[in-house]
């Protein structure tokens, strides 16, 4: 779970810093868009690094997605018998919606690699126009796009908030001290990260990336 | 006060089990939780009832024995205390107060209330001691032990084995006990002797016995009644992380 995850925070941090090249414009996002198919390039060629990424970050989402499943279904099978009353959350709301919020966030990334990957769900959907894919996938009359969008991103905000703080713990997070300064960098993280990714299509929605 | 009940009636193992409800009157708010339990056995034994049947020994909150979930609360809504040592000042006249055992496949209904917490057994005996000769207590400086050390391995130690944790975890896991275990005994000089091998052994037969996996979610020290911290859950991990890598195959250190 901590490793796979941290695979693609990793990720999403880059992920995030790349969106954020649309506030530079229309050609340094399209260049940027494009380097991404170059990177590695002359030692590999065409979009090969583009491609060994992609297997990279497949993998770590089905290792994510096998370990989540095998741990869901030994809690399931841990009790057999559930409780009439169950009492609200007592410990962290983040971590009881992990599960749920995974299966949420990966029907997103699966819209989101149909919209502004492949382009079959964005209204222009040429993948030579990132810029301009973006600019007309948060336009102001697609308000439902950014809700989705926002709400995707929220749910992996929560995501991440208990996640970081996981990951720190199974790989031997020890200390109280230690575990309080772990719980605030990853609500920290888990809040930048997010206002990150919101800040684009907001800027496209009100019109400052346009 | 008076109180509705809703108790869970099993009469062994092999029965399916259901809520039954009870209506106990004149409940005083001075009585523990399980005084009232006692008020409404013997009107049950008097109407030739059954009684409801639940564990419980010191009745002073150190032995770990009690223990249901009081309206999906393990212990009840009183942090940081045990069944016993709760008191019906904490609810209100007229209440309906849920009772259940609880839940967990490692920890099988024996009747009504009672559940087999022998798998704990099964986790200690498979690493949760110390083969250094004991006897009359040693020179207490003769091994020094640090100070930071001596509190962390003593706030484990508190671990009386009630099993809330297990009841209060969404994934049925154990693992705050097993943790508080290996915690007390890995933090001591007189631990380290088998400190690598404990750990492994330990989760494995935590592991083994039924429990679920630890998602870290935090619900088992919110519901300890002795307040075992969740960092214990980090220093087995690190452990066993030191277990299965660089001191893979040393019995401890």
């Amino acid at each position: 779970m901590a490793v796979t995850g941290i695979i693609l925070v990793l990720f999403l941090i880059a992920h995030m810093l790349g969106n954020l090249k649309s506030f530079a414009g229309q050609t340094a996002f399209d260049h940027y868009a494009h380097w991404l198919r170059d990177i590695g390039k002359p030692l590999l060629p065409g979009v090969w690094f583009l491609w060994i990424l992609r297997g990279v970050l497949t993998v770590a989402v089905i290792g994510h997605i096998a370990a989540a499943t095998a741990l869901a279904m030994r809690a399931r099978a841990a009790r057999p018998v559930r409780y009439a009353h169950r009492a609200k959350v007592q410990g962290s709301y983040a971590a009881r919606t992990m599960r749920w919020g995974g299966v949420i966030i990966l029907l997103f990334v699966i819209y989101h690699l149909l919209d502004l990957t492949t382009g079959h769900l964005n209204p222009v959907g040429d993948p030579s126009k990132p810029y301009g894919n973006l600019v007309a996938d948060f336009a102001p009359e697609r308000w439902y796009v950014t809700l989705f969008y926002t709400l995707a991103i929220l749910a992996i905000g929560f995501h991440l908030r208990h996640g970081a703080f996981s990951a720190f713990r199974s790989l031997g997070q020890q200390t109280p001290r230690g575990e309080r300064r772990a719980r605030v960098a990853a609500l920290v993280f888990a809040v930048a990260l997010c206002a990150g990714y919101l800040v684009v299509p907001f800027a496209v929605l009100t019109g400052l990336v346009s | 006060m008076n109180l509705t009940l809703r108790i869970w009636r099993q009469s062994g193992p092999e029965d399916k089990g259901r809520m039954v409800t009870y209506q106990v009157d004149d409940v005083s708010p001075d009585m523990s939780f399980l005084e009232m339990l006692d008020v409404l056995n013997e009107r049950l034994i008097l109407a030739g009832e059954d009684p409801v049947a639940f564990d419980h020994d010191c009745r002073e909150g150190i032995c770990g024995m009690c223990g249901m979930m009081i309206n999906g609360q393990a212990h009840g809504p009183q942090r940081g205390t045990t069944a016993c040592q709760l008191h019906m000042r904490q609810f209100s006249d007229g209440d309906t107060i849920d009772i259940e055992p609880w839940r967990a496949r490692a920890f099988p209904v024996i009747k009504d209330l009672v559940v087999n917490r022998g798998a704990f057994d099964t986790i200690i005996a498979a690493g949760g001691y110390i083969t250094a000769p004991t006897g009359s207590a040693p020179e207490a400086h003769s091994v020094p032990v640090a100070k930071a050390n001596a509190d962390a391995a003593f706030e484990a130690a508190a671990c009386i084995g009630c099993g809330a944790c297990v009841a209060a975890c969404p994934n049925g896991s154990g693992m705050l006990f097993t943790a508080a275990k290996v915690t007390q005994l890995s933090l001591l000089p007189q631990g380290q002797p088998e400190r690598y091998t404990r750990v492994i052994g330990m989760v494995d037969a935590h592991d083994e016995a039924g429990f679920g996996g630890c998602t870290n979610a935090g619900e088992c020290t919110v519901a300890c009644p002795k307040g075992i911290p969740l960092n214990t859950i980090g220093r087995l991990n690190r452990d066993y992380l030191t277990a299965t890598t660089k001191a893979a195959g040393k019995p401890g250190s």
